[in-house]
C-alpha cells in the first residue's frame, strides 16, 4: 500500500507546522522523516493518523483521495502507530491490551480474548517474536512492549506502521532488534514511516529519506547521504558532529567515590557500592540503559538524596552528609536531569535564574538587599558569552527554547570557581545546534582542567566525549573501559553483559 | 514604560473586578427573590422588575451608607460625622490588611497558611499583657506591647514551618489543628489570675494603659486610629521583603519550584520555617493592633473571622500586598455597611457572606469567569501558586 501527502498545511494560531508537505510512501518501503525537535514532524504524523486535523492538502492512499478525521478511520484505512510513549496499560496482559477498543463479546457477554490470544501466536510466529500472550505488560522490558504496540498495529491490518522516535528508549541491542524487524516487516510488504533524529539508524535502515526543517521539506536524500550533509539539512548550517578532542595529559583523581549505596525512600539500594574517580582534565562518561540508578548517582554526589552511604572525596575532602550548598560552593557544577524541574525557576526571568546559587554572594547582594543593577549586568555578560537567545534578561525563562534554557543553568553552574562539572543527561531533548554547544562546552571544561562526569543514555553522546567510559546496570557499575571501546562491547555491557575484563 | 505598567496594572484587577462585580449582581438577585414583598408581585411582570430593582437597590444604598458616607449624620452631628462608616470600614479593615497580608506572603513561599487566626489570637495575648501589665513611656509602651504580641505569634507560626521542614507533615492540617488549641488556649488564658480582670467573672482581661493605645486619628467620636498606618507600613515591609531582599528571593524561589531552589542550594527547611515565623508576626501584629487600637481589653472573641477572611482577602488580592490592602478594604467595607444594611432594611447581615463566598467562588473558577465575559487567557504568571497536597 502507497502513501501519499499532497500539500499538508497546518498552522496554530500564527505559527505554521507545516507548511505545504509533499510526501510518498511506496509500499514496502521504509521512509525515514528526519527533523529536529519541533520542526513538525510529529505534527505531520498527527495528521496522518487523525489526531490533528489538517487546514489544507490530501491524503492519498493506493492513489484515491482518503478522508480521516480520527484515528479509526486512519485504522480503517491500514495506516496504524507506535507512539513514542506506548499506549499500554502496564496492569493488563498483552492480549488485553491488544484487543482494547476492539473488544468482541462471545456467550453470556463474556469476552472473547482467545481470538486475541491465537492472532498475537500466529503474528508472533510470522515475525519471529516471542511475546507471551498472558504476560503482563508492565513486567516486560521496554523492547518487547514496543513489539506488542506493533503486533497490535499489524493484527489491525495496518499496511503502513508509523514509528515515532521508536529507538529512544531502547537498548542498542534492542534498537539492532529493532532495525531488523522492521526490514522483516518491509520485506513482507508493510511500509514504514520511521521519525527519528538518529542519523545513524537512518542510514542504516531507510530507503528514502525525507528532512523537515521549520515545518517545510528541506530536503528529500538517499540514505547514502553522509551523516554530516544529513545534520547540515536538518540544522540549516554546518556542523560539526564530532567535536575535536584535544589529546592532553590527565590530571590528579579530584573526586574519588567509595562504596557510594544510594537507598530511595523505602530503603531499597539504587546505587549498589559502586566505586570510581574522575581525574582532573578527563571526562568520565557513565553510560547505561534510563533507569540503572544513574540519576540517583549523580543526585547523590550534591547531596540531593537523603539516604547515601559511602564516601565522596572531593580534592580529599568528605562531601557525604554535607548539605546541597556545601556540596556546589566546594566546587561541583551541577547540571540536573530535568531542566524544567530541577534546573530553572520558570516563572523567574533569565536574570533571577543565573543566580539561583549566588544570590546571596558578594557582589549580588549588599547587606541583605539584592543589587538589581548587578545583577542585571552580569546577566547581561551571562547571555553574551553565552550566546542565551532573548528578547530581554528579564524575560521569564519559561520563554526560552530549550537549548536557550540549557544554557542558562549551564552559564549558572559555571559561574562558580568549578573542580568538577556534573551534567546529567545534559543533551537531553536539545536540537543538534544546541547540542553542539552543550558538547563544546563539557570538553572546554575538560581541556581547562577540571573534572566532568557526564551521565548520558546518548551512546553516540558518551563516545564522542568520554575518556572512560562506566557502565551502569541495576544499581551497580559493571565495568569502566577506555574510550576505544566498541558499541557492541558496550552495549553488551549496558545490557547486563560483564566483560571479560570485569569478571577476570 | 508608565503605559505598560497601567496595562499590566488592568491585566492584574480585571479578574478580581470582574469577580466582584459578577459577586454583586447576583447577590442583588438573591436580596431581591428572598424578599416576600417583591415575590408577592410575580403575577405583573413590571411591578415585579421594579420592585425587585427597588429592594435590592436599597439594600445596596444602606450598604453604601454604612461602608463609607451618611449624609444623615452630617445633619445630625456636623459634616465630618458623615465619614464616621468610613472609619468603621478603616477599623475593620486595619487587622484584616495585617491577617491577609500574613497568608499572602506565605502563597508566595508556596505556602498555604490558615493559621492566620490563632496567629491572631497569640498576637493578641500578647500585646494584651504587656498592655495592661507594665507601666512604660508613651510610645515605647505601645512598640513594646505590638513587638510582644509579634514575638509570640511568630513562634506560633515559626513552629508550623519547622514541623513542616522537619516531619513533612502539611501546613494546612498543622494550623487548621493549632488554629483549635489556640482558640482554647485563649479561653483559659483569660481564666487566669494575671488575665481575669479584677470583680469580673466573665473572660475579659482588664484594659490595656492609656500608655499603650494606639492614638485615634479623628477625634473621640470616630473610632480609626494609628493602626492603619501600621498596616500600610506592613504592606510596603512585605512588597520590599519580596521584591528587593535576599531572604524575599529565597522565598520566591522555594514558592515558584521548590525542587529547582533546593537543588541550587537554597535551604528549604529555612526558608519554610522563615516564612511562618514573618507571617505569623504579621497575623499577630494584627491581633496586638486590635487590642491596642480598637478593643483595648482582651476577650474571647478578640479575633472574630479575621484570620478565616484573610484567606479570601489575600486570594482576591492575588497575593498581592497592594492587592491585599485593596481587598481587605473593601471587606472592611462589607462588613461594615452590612449591619447598616441590616437594621436599615432588613436584609440579613448574613448576604454579606453569601457576596463574599461568592467573590471567591469566582476567583477560585478563573474559567467560569473568562468564560461569561469571553476573556483571553491570562498570562499564566499572574495566578497564584498554592500546592496540593504532595507540596
Amino acid at each position: 500500500m502507497s502513501l501519499e501527502l499532497r500539500g499538508i498545511t497546518k498552522t496554530f494560531g500564527s505559527f505554521i507546522a507545516n507548511d505545504e508537505i509533499n510526501l510518498r510512501v511506496e509500499t514496502g518501503q521504509i521512509h525515514a522523516i528526519l527533523g529536529e525537535n519541533g520542526a513538525g514532524k510529529s505534527t505531520l504524523m498527527n495528521i496522518v493518523y487523525g489526531l490533528l486535523k489538517a487546514d489544507s492538502g490530501e491524503l492519498l492512499v493506493d492513489e484515491k483521495i482518503i478522508n480521516i478525521s480520527e484515528p479509526s478511520d486512519a485504522l480503517s484505512a491500514g495506516i496504524g502507530m507506535v507512539h513514542q510513549h506506548f499506549m499500554l496499560i502496564p496492569v493488563f496482559t498483552v492480549a488485553e491490551n491488544i484487543v482494547l477498543g476492539h473488544e468482541k463479546t462471545g456467550k453470556f457477554g463474556a469476552l472473547d480474548i482467545e481470538t486475541a490470544r491465537s492472532a498475537i501466536r500466529e503474528v508472533s510466529k510470522d515475525f519471529g517474536f516471542e511475546v507471551d500472550p498472558d504476560a503482563i505488560v508492565e513486567t516486560l522490558p521496554v523492547g518487547i512492549q514496543q513489539k506488542v504496540e506493533i503486533i497490535r498495529a499489524l493484527i489491525y491490518e495496518a499496511k503502513v506502521l508509523i514509528l515515532d522516535e521508536p529507538t529512544a528508549v531502547l537498548t542498542p541491542q534492542e534498537t539492532d532488534e529493532l532495525l531488523k524487524t522492521m526490514r522483516e516487516l518491509k520485506a513482507k510488504g508493510t511500509s514504514i514511516i520511521f521519525i527519528t533524529h538518529k542519523l545513524r539508524e537512518v542510514r542504516e535502515v531507510a530507503d528514502q529519506i525525507t528532512i523537515i526543517r521549520r515545518g517545510k521539506v528541506v530536503g528529500a536524500v538517499s540514505p547514502q547521504t553522509s551523516e554530516g550533509e544529513l545534520a547540515s539539512l536538518m540544522v540549516g548550517r554546518t556542523v560539526d558532529l564530532a567535536p575535536e578532542k584535544i589529546k592532553h595529559k590527565v590530571g590528579e583523581p579530584i573526586l574519588v567515590a567509595k562504596d557510594l549505596t544510594v537507598r530511595d525512600a523505602l530503603g531499597n539500594a539504587v546505587v549498589k557500592k559502586v566505586n570510581f574517580h574522575v581525574n582532573e582534565g578527563e571526562v568520565l562518561a557513565v553510560a547505561g540503559v534510563q533507569g540503572n540508578g544513574q540519576s540517583e548517582l549523580a543526585r547523590a554526589l550534591i547531596n540531593l538524596e537523603d539516604h547515601v552511604e559511602g564516601s565522596i572525596l572531593l580534592g580529599g575532602n568528605e562531601l557525604r552528609g554535607k548539605s546541597i550548598y556545601a556540596s556546589l560552593h566546594a566546587g561541583i557544577a551541577f547540571i540536573p536531569e530535568s531542566r524544567e524541574l530541577d534546573g530553572l525557576v520558570g516563572s523567574f526571568s533569565i536574570a533571577e535564574n543565573l543566580i539561583l546559587d549566588l544570590h546571596d554572594q558578594a557582589p549580588y547582594t549588599k547587606g541583605i538587599t539584592l543589587s538589581a543593577g548587578v545583577v542585571l549586568a552580569e546577566a547581561e555578560k551571562k547571555v553574551k558569552e553565552f550566546d542565551i537567545r532573548s528578547q530581554s534578561v528579564s524575560d521569564a525563562v519559561s520563554t526560552l527554547s530549550g537549548g536557550n534554557k540549557q544554557k542558562v543553568v549551564i552559564a549558572r553552574e559555571l559561574s562558580r570557581p568549578v573542580k568538577v562539572l556534573v551534567a546529567s543527561q545534559p543533551t537531553r531533548g536539545l536540537d543538534v545546534g544546541s547540542i553542539e554547544f552543550v558538547h563544546e562546552r563539557i570538553l572546554a571544561e575538560r581541556d581547562a582542567g577540571r573534572g566532568v562526569i557526564l551521565f548520558s543514555t546518548e551512546l553516540d553522546e558518551v563516545m564522542a566525549l568520554a575518556d572512560r567510559i562506566a557502565v551502569m546496570y541495576r544499581g551497580e557499575i559493571l565495568d569502566i573501559v577506555d574510550s576505544k571501546v566498541t558499541r557492541e562491547e558496550l552495549g553488551l555491557l549496558m545490557a547486563g553483559v560483564a566483560s571479560k575484563k570485569a569478571s577476570a | 514604560m508608565m503605559r505598560n505598567s497601567l496595562s499590566k496594572f488592568g491585566q492584574a484587577i480585571k479578574l478580581p473586578g470582574l469577580s466582584f462585580g459578577l459577586a454583586f449582581t447576583l447577590t442583588g438577585f438573591i436580596i431581591a427573590f428572598s424578599d416576600s414583598k417583591v415575590l408577592s408581585k410575580i403575577g405583573s411582570p413590571l411591578e415585579f422588575i421594579k420592585s425587585a430593582g427597588a429592594t435590592a437597590g436599597n439594600a445596596y444604598l444602606a450598604l453604601f451608607q454604612g461602608s463609607i458616607f451618611d449624609i444623615n449624620l452630617t445633619k445630625s452631628h456636623n459634616f465630618f460625622q458623615g465619614f464616621y462608616p468610613l472609619s468603621e470600614t478603616i477599623v475593620i479593615a486595619t487587622p484584616l490588611i495585617l491577617t491577609g497580608l500574613s497568608v499572602a506572603l506565605a502563597f508566595k513561599s508556596g505556602l498555604f497558611n490558615i493559621g492566620a487566626q490563632g496567629q491572631f489570637i497569640f498576637g493578641a495575648i500578647g500585646a494584651s499583657y504587656v498592655g495592661f501589665h507594665f507601666h512604660l513611656p508613651l510610645v515605647i509602651h505601645v512598640i513594646a506591647a505590638a513587638l510582644a504580641g509579634m514575638a509570640l505569634a511568630s513562634i506560633w507560626g515559626g513552629a508550623v514551618g519547622l514541623l513542616k521542614a522537619k516531619t513533612g507533615a502539611h501546613e494546612v492540617i498543622l494550623t487548621i489543628m493549632m488554629n483549635y488549641i489556640a482558640g482554647y488556649f485563649i479561653l483559659w488564658t483569660l481564666k487566669t489570675s494575671q488575665f481575669l480582670r479584677p470583680g469580673r467573672i466573665d473572660p475579659i482581661a482588664p484594659e490595656v494603659n492609656q500608655s499603650a493605645r494606639l492614638p485615634l486619628l479623628a477625634g473621640a467620636n470616630l473610632r480609626i486610629h494609628a493602626g492603619i498606618f501600621i498596616a500600610l507600613a506592613a504592606a510596603l515591609f512585605v512588597w520590599w521583603l519580596l521584591t528587593k531582599t535576599t531572604i524575599g528571593y529565597k522565598f520566591r524561589a522555594v514558592g515558584a519550584n521548590g525542587q529547582a531552589a533546593k537543588t541550587a542550594g537554597i535551604s528549604v527547611p529555612f526558608v519554610l520555617t522563615a516564612t511562618m515565623a514573618i507571617c505569623g508576626a504579621l497575623a499577630g501584629l494584627g491581633g496586638a493592633v486590635q487590642v491596642l487600637g480598637s478593643e483595648h481589653a482582651l476577650n474571647a472573641d478578640i479575633a472574630g473571622s479575621f484570620g478565616f477572611d484573610a484567606i479570601t482577602v489575600a486570594l482576591l488580592g492575588r497575593a498581592q500586598p497592594l492587592g491585599t490592602v485593596f481587598a481587605a478594604l473593601l471587606f472592611g467595607a462589607l462588613h461594615a455597611g452590612g449591619r447598616t444594611m441590616q437594621s436599615n432594611t432588613g436584609v440579613p447581615l448574613d448576604i454579606v457572606l453569601v457576596t463574599q463566598a461568592l467573590i471567591v467562588l469566582f476567583i477560585a473558577a478563573p474559567t467560569f469567569v473568562r468564560f461569561i465575559f469571553r476573556l483571553k487567557k491570562l498570562n499564566s504568571s499572574a495566578g497564584l501558586t498554592s500546592k496540593g497536597w504532595n507540596g
